[in-house]
């Protein structure tokens, strides 16, 4: 499976805000996280979704965002994270 | 667009936001609710089982998640978690032709008829069976 | 969220062949079907009169259902505590792991995430109720609700402190947000004070709720 994106690179989640099926959570959109993990590949869920095949089938990363960096009200500890599962369609190079 | 967007109460991107699509929204406290699935309930969890399983694959997680979405945000306040997923397993039943809407009306008539919603009813029935 | 539960009568006619259907008889004590409860038996037996499964396939499906528990997980668990070798494994890839123990998890992929000194794991999934269901059961009403999913991802430790846990500042709160494929179970830190433990002992300290990470498992001491 070829990924576009290795273990430590830092990605950012598209800003798009499309109606639809989508597994991207809306508080990520925008925001800057790193890989900790590279996995799949798996078939799209905007497309099986809708009866659709899902090929081609993509890389799905584990993304390590600090949750301070994503609310601005944040009052946890400032090394708190939040891992989210983010299909490679979503990502780009931060 | 910002290209940072700030996670805030949302407001400006109210209609961004899909309604099932909560991280992060205000809350009240987590009521540490339980309860014993109904049998219906868990009737409802195993239709979506077989479905979905490897013998059949007719309706996939992704086609159910989807048309919960669907049902729009009332969903999430007027009805029960397995009411959600048997609105939506049926609604993909129809779409994919597995069953038609005449045949699961005149179904559903049928099996409501036998023991009709409705208190008043319900008591009517109770009395006429009482010695 | 309302959660207005009316108990519905189970029925499976027990016919494997298309026949002409007879009236649904539920019980007098029961209360009156509602709308999508009338849907469910509707479906499930047209589903049934056109051979998409069998009654037997949806009552073997419901008895496993029903097989399901929290045990399995704490019996992965507390095998995690006293095996390294397993609890590397079991980092790996929980469903074979399990399957040492003659567990079936199932064929969606369950990823361990695991407790330590520095690091206290939550997990959540804010766009349904996504969980390791085929391991450890159904999950509890308060996991699905509205609640949870939106708090939990803003303010974990709150949420935390509601089910009377309070992890410490020094220690990272780490919340993994269940969004696609993988399902997320907390191995969580084996309680001081339980050397020489038997497995068994080990698993009767392993909750549900530590397995989610809204709490420690029992401490041992009575």
């Amino acid at each position: 499976m070829s990924a576009r994106f290795a273990v430590g690179a830092d990605v950012r989640v598209r800003a798009a805000f499309p109606p639809g099926h989508v597994r991207t959570p809306f508080f990520v959109r925008g925001k800057t996280g790193r890989v900790t993990q590279v996995l799949g590949p798996y078939r799209n869920p905007e497309a099986l979704a809708y009866g659709r095949s899902g090929e081609p089938a993509q890389p799905l990363y584990r993304v390590v965002f600090e949750t301070a960096a994503l609310w601005d009200d944040y009052r946890g500890a400032p090394h708190d994270s939040t891992v989210v599962d983010l299909y490679e369609n979503w990502l780009e190079q931060a | 667009m910002s290209k940072e967007t700030k996670g805030g109460s949302g407001s400006a991107h109210r209609l961004l936001r899909r309604h099932h699509d909560m991280g992060g929204l205000p809350a009240g406290p987590v009521e540490p609710t339980e309860h014993d699935y109904a049998p219906w309930e868990k009737r409802v969890d195993a239709i979506m089982r077989l479905l979905g399983d490897g013998k059949r694959r007719l309706i996939t997680t992704d086609e159910l998640r989807r048309c919960i979405e669907e049902l729009g945000p009332g969903a999430y306040d007027e009805m029960s978690y397995y009411e959600r997923w048997i609105a939506s397993i049926t609604n993909n039943l129809l779409e994919k032709g597995v069953i038609t809407v005449d045949e699961l009306g005149r179904r559903m008539a049928q099996i409501g008829e036998a023991w009709p919603a409705g208190a008043e009813a319900r008591d009517a029935k109770l009395a006429e069976r009482k010695p | 969220m309302a959660q207005d539960h009316e108990h519905g009568h189970e029925h499976d006619h027990g016919h494997d062949h298309a026949h002409q259907p007879h009236p649904f008889q539920p019980d007098l004590e029961e209360t009156p079907l509602t709308h999508y409860q009338v849907m469910t038996q509707a479906v499930g037996d047209l589903l049934i009169e056109k051979g998409i499964f069998s009654a037997d396939e949806l009552r073997a499906m419901l008895e496993a259902i029903d097989a399901k528990s929290p045990a399995a997980g704490a019996r992965v668990v507390a095998r995690a505590w006293t095996d390294d070798g397993y609890k590397a494994r079991l980092l790996e890839d929980v469903n074979k792991a399990a399957a040492e123990l003659g567990i079936d998890a199932g064929g969606i992929p369950i990823r361990a995430v695991e407790n330590t000194e520095s690091v206290h794991n939550v997990i959540v999934c804010t766009l349904c109720s996504c969980y390791p269901r085929l391991l450890i059961g159904l999950p509890p009403d308060w996991y699905k609700s509205r609640a949870y999913r939106s708090r939990t991802v803003r303010e974990p430790r709150a949420v935390l402190a509601e089910f009377g846990t309070v992890i410490p500042d020094d220690v990272e709160l780490r919340v993994h947000d269940s969004t696609a494929d993988l399902r997320y179970l907390v191995l969580p830190l084996r309680p001081a004070g339980t050397e020489g433990w038997s497995e068994e002992e080990l698993a009767g300290l392993v909750t549900r709720d530590c397995m989610i990470g809204v709490t420690l498992p029992k401490s041992p001491h009575y």
